[in-house]
């Protein structure tokens, strides 16, 4: 479903009707599960409890925002492969379809002995099962010089929507000639949106509107996901235009200064035009609000998704420390379906089969120039293991590359209506 | 004349004048062997059987989505009760771009640009249509299959509840509804049909890295789930 007008009031209206109805009294003997966030994680989770279910269980879905912009090809809207209204999606079916409580609010914090979660807007929800798929945090002073606060002047463009749209109005906005600065994260980070294709995605950008322009790339890391592909395609499609400082060479070694519209690598102070900050990562605020964490992560029984230290709380996707899936929307998808299928075992009864993960990362280089790689998963006791693998490789044709391509297309479309149905 | 120039020719009388022999539309020589690409969904000829696609003996003429039995996309349906007749002009358009003509269709072919090409297809296809009480001797179209599977594995009975899990990892990419995006769709096949393409990606026969991946992991009998689960998907 894209996003109109149309099912935006239809949300809204579900929204509103979600909120005045008195939810402690939704489940009168009914097992109650509450999934806090509507992303990849949340939304299928919840979506899939409903439906396999067949009523049998009740679902309230706690997420802030009516309309969910995807982070997932947020990338492609940057490089104008894509609208950001395409990228937009409502609550409207899992609402009115699958029968679920959609609450537009923020969960703040959760009392893990009463079994609620209370709500920004006052009141709590109680629950049998809690899933906490809340995506990433930035952990505070990783990049000297930047907070949160910096956001509107060097946006991070790490959650879907207006910051995205404003890393992209900057890049448009740069003079002729002028500097993109990026401040890439340390491992492990939210992925998509990919650091890597979005400096190819920039680069594409550029290349149309302001082919003199330069990339720096400022990495704590020594190398990265897909590099022999991207640094293949970057030779291909943008020679001379993108400089990779990896940590061999100082990139781990930064500060910004937003006041004057400054990185400084290993020492060295470049004037830029434009400066997307990628800060350190961590799980979302409120499982550390819930005592989840170990770390910077919520550590999880890999067979359930289970909190190492909750029973009754499922933790999804880019918060959760798993093993070896990375954090991608896929994944959280696919962990959502074995929690949904372990939490409808332990309410219900419901049949529970072996836990199988899975993962593709689909990314596009330039026109028709897509690459993938992605794994098979399965759980073992200490950790999501995996089991099978594969990358594309260099030198594929551009057939193979344009097809690629379309099959990623292929797949938002089929990711995002097993989300929102 | 060319090839080209006769085509052309044939299209724009047949646009205007309705049926024309096989012969008039394009080289249905040629397009026996374009059928090659069409041919692992649908089956001409003699003893011609609805597979993955409905089968296409006495297609110009029929009406769309009105194979009594085969379990059509909303899309082809709905277009069948507005009224939607196969003639050369409507497959024309239909095969240059599937979805373009028909939303929703199951149909996972993007389409074929040449006209040319378009056009010997058709005239292969027209030859299984002038009367089907002539249809002409032909060799069977479907293909022998890609995998000598043993009889025990082809036979085992899927587990449909366990099928339903499994294809929760699917459906992230093939959509249930059977839209085709950019994925192929994968909804209603027939159980043989679907577990032996799941057999030739799991022996790598069958080239695309994800799916080699994904049937790589599954047993048999897991594959027979699936293949259950799909079977009767709406």
């Amino acid at each position: 479903m894209t996003f109109n007008r149309r099912t935006f009031i239809g949300t809204a209206a579900v929204g509103t009707a979600a909120l005045s109805a008195p939810l402690l009294a939704t489940a009168q003997g009914k097992p109650r599960v509450v999934v806090v966030g509507g992303g990849a994680g949340g939304a299928t989770a919840a979506r899939y409890i409903a439906k396999d279910s067949e009523g049998a269980i009740d679902v309230t879905l706690i997420e802030p925002s009516r309309a969910y912009y995807t982070c997932f090809f947020s990338n492609l809207y940057i490089g104008g492969f894509e609208e950001m209204s395409s990228l937009g999606h409502t609550y409207g079916k899992l609402a009115s379809e699958y029968g679920i409580n959609v609450v537009h609010d923020w969960a703040v914090d959760v009392d893990r002995d009463a079994k609620t979660v209370a709500l920004a807007g006052g009141g709590s929800v109680p629950y049998d099962r809690l899933i906490l798929s809340p995506g990433i945090d930035f952990v505070d002073g990783s990049v000297a010089g930047w907070d949160q606060s910096s956001q509107d002047v060097m946006p991070h463009a790490y959650k879907g929507g207006t910051q995205a749209e404003l890393l992209k109005a900057q890049v448009m906005a740069m003079p002729e000639g002028g500097t993109f600065a990026m401040v890439a994260p340390p491992n492990p980070y939210r992925c998509p949106p990919g650091p890597y294709e979005r400096i190819s995605m920039v680069a594409h950008l550029l290349k149309e509107v302001n082919p003199t322009a330069k990339i720096i790339v400022a990495d704590p890391k020594e190398k990265f996901s897909k590099m022999a592909l991207f640094q293949e395609g970057w030779n291909d499609h943008y020679a001379g235009m993108i400089d990779w400082i990896g940590s061999d060479f100082g990139g781990g070694n930064v500060e910004v200064r937003p006041d004057t519209m400054e990185v400084v690598i290993d020492g060295e102070a470049t004037k830029v035009d434009a400066a997307n900050v990628i800060p350190a990562m961590k799980a979302g605020l409120i499982v550390e609000r819930a005592g989840l964490t170990e770390g910077n992560w919520a550590p999880v029984v890999p067979a359930t998704m289970q909190s190492r230290m909750d029973e009754n709380i499922h933790i999804l996707g880019d918060a959760s420390s798993q093993g070896d899936m990375p954090k991608s929307g896929y994944s959280a998808n696919s962990q959502a379906k074995v929690a949904a299928m372990a939490v409808r075992g332990a309410l219900t009864d419901s049949r529970v089969f072996p836990a199988k993960f899975s993962n593709t990362c689909w990314s596009l280089i330039d026109t028709n120039d897509g690459v993938k790689v992605g794994a098979t998963y399965e759980a073992t006791d200490e950790k999501i293991a995996k089991v099978d693998g594969f990358i594309s490789e260099t030198g594929e044709s551009d057939e193979l590359r344009k097809a690629t391509y379309e099959e990623s297309l292929g797949w938002y479309a089929g990711i995002t209506s097993d989300m929102f149905g | 004349m060319t090839r080209t120039a006769r085509s052309s020719l044939a299209l724009a009388v047949i646009f205007a004048a309705g049926a024309l022999c096989a012969d008039e539309i394009g080289d249905a020589e040629n397009g026996a062997v374009l059928f090659g690409y069409c041919s692992g969904c649908h089956e001409v000829g003699a003893d011609a059987e609805s597979g993955i696609g409905p089968h296409l003996n006495g297609i110009f003429g029929r009406a769309a989505g009105s194979i009594d039995g085969f379990y059509y996309s909303d899309g082809l349906n709905r277009m069948g009760a507005d009224g939607l007749i196969w003639d050369l002009r409507t497959l024309d358009a239909y095969i240059e771009n599937p979805r373009a003509l028909v939303s929703g269709t199951r149909m996972s072919f993007d389409g074929w640009d040449n006209a040319q090409e378009r056009a010997d297809v058709l005239a292969y296809l027209r030859l299984y249509s002038d009367n089907p009480a002539d249809l002409p001797e032909a060799e069977p179209t479907a293909r022998p299959s890609e995998v000598e599977l043993p009889p025990e594995v082809l036979a085992i009975q899927g587990d449909v509840a366990y099928g339903e899990y499994l294809a929760s990892d699917c459906k992230t990419c093939h959509q249930q509804d059977g839209s085709d995006a950019g994925i192929p769709s994968i909804t209603r096949w027939p159980v043989d049909d679907f577990v032996v393409a799941m057999h030739a990606y799991k022996r790598k026969l069958r080239p695309h890295p994800v799916m080699q991946m994904q049937a790589g992991r599954l047993s048999d009998e897991e594959i027979a789930a699936l293949a259950a689960y799909f079977k009767d998907l709406d």
